[in-house]
């Protein structure tokens, strides 16, 4: 029996389990082959394609359109694969809405793009549906390749170079592969285990061996696998969350969003995860709306987003700004948390109203006290666990356009690594493009 | 509103659509629903000669071609003429026109090419009471293999010599429908002419195979495996239809002679145009096959909002307007000049017109590192293909230049004198002006 929206504190089972399945089905459904030919259709096949500029993997998007009109979704689906191997999860989590979906010239002209996004879905699915597999490895080259951390960057680069006919070792850290893809992302996007069917037929070329609970400055070094290996590409993401400095911050109830989320991607059972009646979000990004919709989504009875800047500042897309407006999340902006009131827990969050002058944010003395028997912080993850004597960019590791760190040997790519934005797509094109550099030097 | 009333050889109906001689015209109930929802006439469909009657293919009759969204622009088909008994049809007819005495009812007709044969059936079609007949001259299927149809079509003799015996035997008007398989569509128009038609009808269907299946590799419409090719109609023929329609309508031997339109009219604007070309009716098929009868709300009020608009009171008056600006090419003013202007606030950046400028002509439109095309007209020679291929309606127009304006591509002072191929000084068979 559900306990309902209203019972205070941080508790499980407030919606039935019916509500809970329909809450997490797909965000997007499935294109069926109708509507995806007719969604094609409206491709205008540009010259010199906008939204192929906006990918930051380079997929040929206005040819696999026309490949599914022309009725071979599968010969569309090869078509992203090659350029980005995780195509399939892109096409769920992509902010479509600030790439390529933002470049098509029919959001100039209607403001209705192409569906890209969810063409690029229709395309893949039927790729991984038909167990089909289109890469073959090239003939060995006798190298092997360690690879540290199995998100996105690790796996794209992993796949390529295996394709390329070096043998590849993944060490992945936490006990399942996939990265923020497994563990990150909105569960509403990536439905039914999507993240572990694509690795597993992302696996499927052959040559990719995957080692968890392998923790770098544990079990491994960077010195001995830099011994053991011809290379080494780190893709290790942001393991680091940025401390709320906040009296009250050490109440029970106040916790990383990125916990949160991760539990409700890992949860057997979302009847038994608990969330508060009255959650508080920190936060502007894409981490603190998913942590927001998910909380709503479990049955929390008010939500709040609470962000320092104005909404235009905010990391998170104007569409997922609405995403979550449209589930009863309520968005507070020019906000800061000042004090967590409560005796042992969480029960009020007082945030003080900001201003800004000249780029710098002041707070205006004007405060604020609402309920909040959940405060989840989203206000940033950090590098954590660099090797030492890497040398880093500000607060990541400094890498080239290649991929190449400050080390003879050794890559990076992905969150962890300087450049571009800490997108899914972002990941897989930095891995993708290290793995060529690789391959150049091991072959040369 | 415009009245849409129409006079067609004598023969008066509510409004010029007829619904053409096929499936949709082919038993009383159908043709009492047209009636019903406000068609101006039938031309029921063709009747063959008294005895067993054909049989038809029991498998699909029909194939097609789509545009997006699976919206059918090409049909074909491959059924005969009725196959239902004469008797049938005639007593069908005879009642429906009892009953709509207001709407035209046109019988159409296809027996061997024998005197014998029209002899014994024109009487018969007489007593029902149809305003006049069709003569289909113009199935390309099935019948043709017989020595009917399109067969007797190919042939302005024969058309000739049958129409004669349908003047001799039937008082009533005579409606030729001619068949669009033949390399010169004025030849059969004019033998119909001299064999005593009152009009001619046209297009009738084209011969055409609609895709051919990859997996079992038959052509559709597949009948066990084989196909055959099928007469094709609906939108995609309109062009050629309004060609024939032109050719007739101009020609010094044919001018004047009464035609009804046929072939891929969908909204009123099509109707519109066959009739501008010369068409006093038109025909529809497709139309009507695809979206049921009650598009004829839609073809009667756009047709008479559209005359409304242009002050046109009566359809007749329509009727050819466009036929003098029907000319030959050797005609068309060479000393007229345009160029391709883009509307960057309306330009969407897809880059097709650069796509198609750049590979497949001229190479006059400039593509900036921003995208924004720009067309130069020193290389612009305005083909227009440009404004084809342009998503956006309105964006990119022919802009004529003015007379005395210097052309940047020739050099050339534009002309204010109309000047033609005629006697334009690179032909050979150019008589110097006097």
């Amino acid at each position: 029996m559900a306990q309902g929206q209203m019972v205070p504190g941080i508790v499980s089972g407030r919606l039935s389990s019916d509500e809970l399945t329909s809450n997490f089905t797909d965000l997007h459904p499935p294109l069926a082959g109708h509507e995806a030919a007719v969604a094609a259709d409206r491709c205008y096949f540009c010259y010199d394609a906008p939204c192929v500029t906006a990918c930051p993997t380079d997929i040929d998007i206005p040819l696999f359109m026309r490949q599914i009109q022309a009725g071979q979704p599968e010969a569309a689906g090869e078509t992203i694969l090659t350029q980005n191997i995780l195509g399939g999860m892109c096409a769920r989590v992509c902010p479509t809405e600030t790439l390529c979906e933002e470049a098509c010239v029919r959001e100039t002209a209607e403001g209705a793009p192409v569906e890209i996004g969810r063409l690029q879905r229709y395309a893949t699915d039927s790729v991984m549906t038909a167990g089909d597999h289109p890469f073959e490895r090239a003939a060995p080259t006798g190298k092997t390749v360690a690879v540290i951390g199995a998100g996105p960057a690790g796996l794209a680069c992993a796949h390529r170079l295996a394709m390329l006919g070096h043998d590849v070792v993944i060490h992945e850290s936490k006990p399942k592969p996939g990265g923020l893809n497994e563990y990150g992302i909105a569960a509403y996007k990536s439905t039914n285990d999507f993240a572990q069917v694509e690795v597993d037929w992302l696996l499927k070329i052959g040559g990719i061996t995957i080692e968890t609970g392998s923790v770098l400055g544990e079990s491994i070094s960077l010195d001995g696998l830099v011994e053991a290996y011809d290379a080494v590409f780190l893709s290790i993401g942001l393991a680091g969350v940025n401390a709320l400095r906040t009296q009250g911050a050490d109440l029970d109830g106040v916790r990383h969003a990125v916990d949160f989320i991760s539990d409700v991607r890992q949860a057997d059972d979302l009847a038994h995860l608990p969330v508060g009646r009255n959650v508080v979000v920190i936060g502007g990004g894409m981490t603190a709306v998913d942590a927001a919709v998910k909380s709503k989504l479990l049955g929390a009875e008010h939500v709040t987003i609470a962000y320092r800047r104005g909404r235009d500042a905010m990391g998170a897309s104007r569409y997922e700004q609405d995403l979550a407006a449209s589930h009863g999340v309520k968005i507070m902006t020019n906000v800061q948390p000042v004090m967590v009131h409560g005796d042992g827990a969480a029960a009020e969050i007082e945030l003080e109203y900001t201003a800004s002058h000249d780029g710098k944010l002041t707070g205006t003395g004007e405060v604020i006290r609402i309920a909040a028997d959940q405060v989840l912080k989203a206000i940033g993850q950090t590098l954590e666990g660099a090797p030492e004597g890497l040398a880093l960019d500000g607060s990541k590791i400094a890498v080239d356009d290649a991929g190449r760190t400050s080390m003879t040997g050794i890559w990076a790519g992905g969150d962890c690594a300087t450049g571009g934005d800490d997108l899914t797509v972002t990941a897989v094109a930095e891995g993708r493009d290290a793995a060529m550099d690789i391959h150049a030097k091991l072959t040369a | 509103m415009a009245d849409l009333k129409t006079n067609f050889l004598g023969i008066e109906s509510p409004n010029p659509y007829w619904l053409a001689s096929a499936p949709p015209t082919d038993k009383e109930y159908n043709v009492r629903r047209a009636f019903e929802a406000g068609w101006g006439g039938v031309v029921w469909k063709t009747l063959g000669s008294e005895g067993p009657p054909v049989v038809n293919v029991n498998g699909p009759r029909y194939g097609a071609i789509y545009g997006a969204d699976r919206r059918l622009l090409g049909l074909n088909n491959i059924e005969l003429i009725t196959d239902r008994p004469l008797e049938v049809n005639l007593e069908e007819m005879a009642r429906v026109k009892a009953d709509y005495p207001d709407r035209a009812l046109i019988a159409s007709i296809m027996v061997p090419c024998e005197e014998e044969a029209w002899k014994a059936i024109l009487p018969r079609v007489e007593e029902t009471g149809a305003d006049g007949i069709e003569l289909n001259f113009g199935c390309p299927h099935g019948m043709s293999e017989r020595g009917m149809g399109s067969a007797v079509g190919q042939v302005p003799e024969y058309i000739e010599m049958v129409t004669r015996w349908c003047k001799k035997y039937y008082d009533r008007p005579v409606i030729v429908k001619l068949t669009p398989n033949i390399t010169d569509v004025r030849k059969p128009a004019e033998a119909a002419k001299n064999g005593g038609a009152d009009a001619v009808s046209l297009i009738n269907t084209i011969n055409s195979i609609t895709s051919v299946n990859l997996d079992t590799l038959s052509p559709e419409p597949s009948i066990d495996g084989k196909g055959s090719h099928g007469g094709y109609c609906g939108p995609a023929v309109k062009p050629i239809a309004l060609s024939m329609v032109s050719e007739i309508a101009r020609a010094e031997a044919t001018h004047g002679l009464p035609i009804s339109g046929i072939g891929g009219v969908t909204t009123w604007r099509d109707a519109a145009e066959f009739m501008a070309l010369g068409c006093g009716t038109v025909q529809v098929c497709t139309a009507a096959m695809t979206y049921g009868f009650k598009i004829i709300d839609e073809l009667t009020a756009g047709l008479s909002k559209w005359m409304d608009e242009k002050g046109y009171t009566d359809v007749s008056q329509v009727v050819g307007l466009a036929v003098p600006n029907v000319t030959d090419w050797k005609y068309l003013n060479l000393n007229y000049v345009a160029k391709a202007k883009i509307d960057q606030d309306q330009c969407i950046k897809c880059g097709r017109c650069y796509a198609a400028c750049e590979d497949t002509s001229h190479q006059a439109i400039s593509m900036s590192a921003d995208r924004v095309f720009e067309v130069m007209d020193d290389e612009c020679v305005a083909c227009n293909l440009c404004v084809d291929v342009c998503p956006v309606d309105g964006c990119i127009s022919m802009v004529p230049m003015a007379a005395g304006e210097v052309d940047p591509r020739t050099g050339q002072e534009v002309q204010p004198e109309y000047a033609n191929w005629t006697t334009h000084p690179n032909n050979p068979m150019s008589k110097a002006a006097e």
